[in-house]
């Protein structure tokens, strides 16, 4: 029964994990690019939650519906300028902005809105859990973020093989040069994968400021687990990446069952071994290897 | 060596004027000056490495040149994103087809019309052209054969309506019987008013179509002239960078 | 066809390796040396601290560069070493070594892990490899985090110093910091003139071709992969003695990471000059804005940024390729009129980052 109950909290885990990674999967589908800040851009979107919303009149548990319309906008804004121009050099120098620019978020972060952990105020209504069994909980909130990330890759899905743009940012991922003989404007096509990668890890950020709490670090495990998330799913799949999520977090809970403090350690171990043993990921179409 | 007068059709609707391109430091293309009318096929010839891709590259936009000018239409557009230069009605038809792998011959065929003008070639009318088409449309590229592909590549472009269609090396990878099926095509393109620029390994296959052929050599105009004023010979040299004495049948 | 017959080899084209006499760059190297030496007894004790500070940083980003900007791998895990090394240095400590003796066995504790480490890393490229040192060290802090014999989470205490009095202790370890710095300078100086140096140069130019010519590539970046980590152990050895205090956050602290890349960018990659200017305008930046939390790092962040999209080669590039200014140069200055009109240096590490520029924006030249 123990078991179970590691398998059902890491299959809940998996929904987070998965919104984290479906926006680095696409970007590194479709720009090749590994964005080292995508995981502060989730803290940044709590902390937005958290200090802006409310200004509002909003109650922070909405935020999400005025958060994640104004990151797909910041995600289309910083790819035409910003990450277009270390594009325009070489994925090395991309390395370096996104390394660079994560460093500067985190710190100003730190010095505007000190260490502490801000969580965000979900209200009474998702904060209960659902009894399954005497050793099984279901929150409420854990159970809506694995429906909602379970939509939101669907819809990503459809989106991606039944639109115009949907086919030019699948194209572009095969080939972006063919795809600009064709007449697609790939600078365009980026910042439309960009957005929709800001969109989906905001609303990640947001719901992990829900589930527990966020810190100026936290960027930095935010993105360790979305890159787990995506190398042991597979890159270039969208459901893999809930596999990949799922597993994660069944890995983690597992190692939590020993002790706490091989949480994080464990889904690292599975991550190792993952490119130890299948490179590829379980699900994966495109290969980083050398 | 200039290109002669313009044709009867009027102005020329692509023209290229003392292009130079560079790939590093290497020079590929050296001061070449050339220009194709509406149903006009202008074959660009050479051995490997003599800069016949990278011309059409650069005219298409993906590269820029050291100097000169390309001009479509009398407007110059070296200074246009390739988008922009599909979009006014350039198409250019890749070395090596360069399909879409994760998407089907459909949805390859879809990418190409997503910003079409308007023109003859819909892609009804395309799967009219390439009649085995339909039936496989649901199918990974990758699973057809070369020809087959190459045929995709071609109707990818066409869908745009271009009004100058590049095509480079049709028939690299490909047997002798499929390529002439694959050229087959060329007059139905070729009737709708457009403009052909063609770059083609194999010789004779592109005395067969061309109005008017170019040979590259080392990345200089080496030869200019239509099928009919050339002879073998003459063409030979050019292409090779021998010396040359015109033999009695060639004197016209 | 006799001797005779043959043309002459154009008598006017030189190469040489240094452009400024070797009598000036040694003269002016020992005279700084034998002023650092005695920094100790010239210098007051806050001062000392800093310079020490800035060689444990030179030596951490020297190490980088070499990883970065001559073979081209992105790491943002060194910090992991630098911990290793530390906690290696704890653990002889404990054992009952004096502390600057286990220096050197440190630095031989991170070697030896860093070779198996290779392995798994080398499967992957680009941003993956970076992610995945990253997650390397994370998991070797994890691990060391675990075992109660280092401490865990609360840390521990060095010993093995308490019978040395402050000041002494003080000189003693600016000595160490400081003949480390020197022996890693010195030694990835002699290592790219070697032909290691030569092979990065070609694989940086062209893998395939520097494969195919029988150049070992990947043990070649294997040795600059353990050389790095060994470096970075020594710079965790020597921070170890220096804040006697020894705890997970500090010694694998992501800053290090951050510290390292910014200097190296900003000083200049692929010199080995550049990682130095880059601590220098660290630590000037760091003094000046003490009492301002982490502006610093915002600002040093934000200018490696910049450097990174408009100067990628920092300023000692930029001084190396526009004033042709080389101190300790690793390439080879061919010079004669007949070469492009101008003398230009022939070889040198991260030709690719140099000659990297900005597409016009105006076409769509991939880059």
């Amino acid at each position: 029964m123990i078991w179970l109950n590691v398998i059902v909290s890491g299959v809940l885990l998996g929904g987070f994990y998965a919104l984290f990674a479906c926006g680095l999967s696409l970007m590194f589908g479709v720009m090749k690019i590994i964005n080292l800040a995508h995981g502060d851009m989730a803290v940044v979107a709590g902390y937005t939650a958290v200090f802006l919303v409310p200004k509002f009149h909003l109650p922070e548990v909405w935020s999400f519906v005025v958060v994640v319309p104004i990151f797909a906008l910041l995600g289309y804004v910083v790819q035409r300028t910003l990450f277009q121009k270390s594009i325009d050099r070489d994925p090395f120098t991309t390395l370096l902005v996104t390394f660079g620019l994560s460093v500067v978020i985190e710190n100003l972060l730190l010095e505007i809105y000190t260490a502490n952990a801000q969580s965000i105020n979900i209200g009474s209504l998702i904060a209960k859990s659902w009894q399954v069994n005497n050793t099984i909980y279901v929150s409420y909130l854990s159970l809506t973020v694995l429906i909602v990330s379970v939509v939101v890759l669907a819809a990503l899905q459809l989106f991606l093989s039944k639109t115009s743009t949907g086919r030019q940012i699948r194209a572009v991922s095969d080939d972006r040069e063919a795809a600009q003989l064709c007449g697609t404007n790939y600078r365009h096509i980026f910042g439309i994968a960009s957005s929709l990668a800001f969109a989906t890890v905001a609303l990640a950020g947001i719901a992990f400021g829900m589930y527990t709490s966020l810190a100026p670090t936290s960027g930095g495990v935010n993105l360790l687990f979305a890159f787990e998330t995506v190398v042991i799913g597979g890159i270039g799949s969208l459901w893999g990446t809930l596999v990949g999520g799922i597993l994660l977090g069944i890995a983690q809970q597992f190692g939590a069952h020993f002790n706490e403090q091989y949480t994080v350690l464990a889904g690292n171990l599975l991550l190792l071994l993952v490119l130890a043993i299948r490179p590829q990921g379980l699900f994966g179409k495109q290969v980083v290897m050398s | 060596m200039s290109d002669p007068a313009p044709t009867s059709t009027g102005s020329h609707r692509l023209a290229v004027a003392n292009l130079t391109i560079h790939h590093g430091q290497l020079r590929a293309v050296d001061d070449v000056s050339l220009s194709v009318g509406a149903s006009e096929v202008l074959a660009i010839i050479g051995a490997n490495g003599a800069g016949k891709s990278t011309l059409l590259r650069t005219i298409a936009g993906l590269h820029t040149p050291t100097s000169g000018s390309i001009t479509y239409e009398g407007e110059e557009i070296s200074g246009l994103r390739t988008f922009r230069r599909v979009r006014r009605g350039i198409s250019l038809v890749p070395e090596g087809r360069r399909l879409f792998p994760s998407l089907t011959l459909e949805e390859n065929i879809q990418v190409g019309a997503q910003k079409a003008a308007a023109g003859p070639f819909s892609i009804d009318a395309v799967y009219e052209l390439f009649a085995w088409m339909p039936g496989r449309r649901r199918q990974r590229v990758g699973q057809l054969s070369g020809g087959e592909q190459q045929a995709v590549a071609i109707a990818r472009a066409l869908v745009a309506n271009p009004t100058v269609l590049m095509i480079d090396e049709v028939s690299l990878g490909l047997a002798p019987i499929v390529i002439e099926r694959i050229y087959e095509f060329l007059p139905t393109i070729v009737a709708e008013g457009i403009a052909v620029l063609l770059v083609e390994q194999d010789v004779s296959q592109a005395l067969a179509v061309a109005t008017r052929v170019h040979c590259l050599l080392e990345g200089k105009t080496s030869l200019v002239g239509s099928p009919n004023e050339l002879g073998p010979g003459a063409i030979e040299s050019a292409y090779f960078g021998t010396t040359h004495s015109p033999s009695p049948e060639e004197s016209t | 066809m006799s001797v005779e017959d043959l043309t002459p080899v154009d008598q006017s084209i030189t190469v040489k390796r240094n452009q400024i006499p070797v009598a000036y760059t040694v003269g002016g190297a020992v005279a700084l040396a034998a002023f650092l030496t005695w920094a100790p007894w010239i210098l007051p004790a806050s001062d000392v601290t800093i310079l020490m500070n800035f060689f444990i940083l030179v030596i951490m980003a020297t190490m980088w560069n070499l990883l970065a900007g001559y073979a081209g791998m992105v790491s943002i895990g060194q910090q992991g070493f630098i911990g290793l090394g530390a906690y290696a240095t704890l653990y002889f400590a404990i054992k009952g070594m004096d502390p600057f003796v286990a220096i050197p066995l440190a630095v031989a504790v991170c070697a030896v892990i860093a070779f198996p480490v290779t392995f798994l890393l080398f499967r992957l490229r680009g941003g993956y490899f970076a992610v995945a040192t990253w997650v390397v060290a994370d998991s070797a802090m994890l691990i060391i985090g675990s075992i109660a014999f280092f401490g865990g989470g609360t840390g521990h205490y060095l010993p093995g110093l308490t019978n040395l009095s402050f000041k002494v202790l003080n000189h003693d370890t600016y000595l160490a910091a400081w003949f480390v710095a020197l022996v890693v300078v010195v030694a990835t100086y002699i290592l790219l003139r070697s032909r290691l140096g030569l092979v990065l140069s070609s694989v940086r130019d062209n893998e395939v071709a520097s494969r195919s010519s029988g150049a070992k590539v990947t043990s070649t970046r294997r040795t600059v992969f353990i050389v790095a980590a060994a470096g970075c152990g020594a710079a965790g050895a020597v921070l170890a003695i220096s804040q006697p205090f020894i705890q997970l956050g500090n010694e694998f602290n992501l800053q290090w990471a951050a510290e390292m890349l910014f200097a190296s960018m900003i000083g200049g990659l692929g010199t080995i000059e550049g990682p130095i200017l880059g601590c220098v305008i660290f630590f000037v930046l760091q003094q000046s804005l003490q009492n301002y939390g982490a502006w610093y790092l915002i600002i040093f962040g934000a200018l490696a940024v910049g450097v990174a999209i408009w100067q990628p080669r920092g300023i000692w590039g930029f001084v190396r390729d526009t004033l042709h200014f080389e101190l300790l140069p690793v390439g080879y200055r061919v010079s004669g009129p007949a070469v492009t009109g101008e003398t230009r240096s022939a070889t040198g590490p991260r030709q690719r980052l140099r000659r990297s520029r900005k597409t016009s924006g105006l076409t769509d030249e991939s880059p």
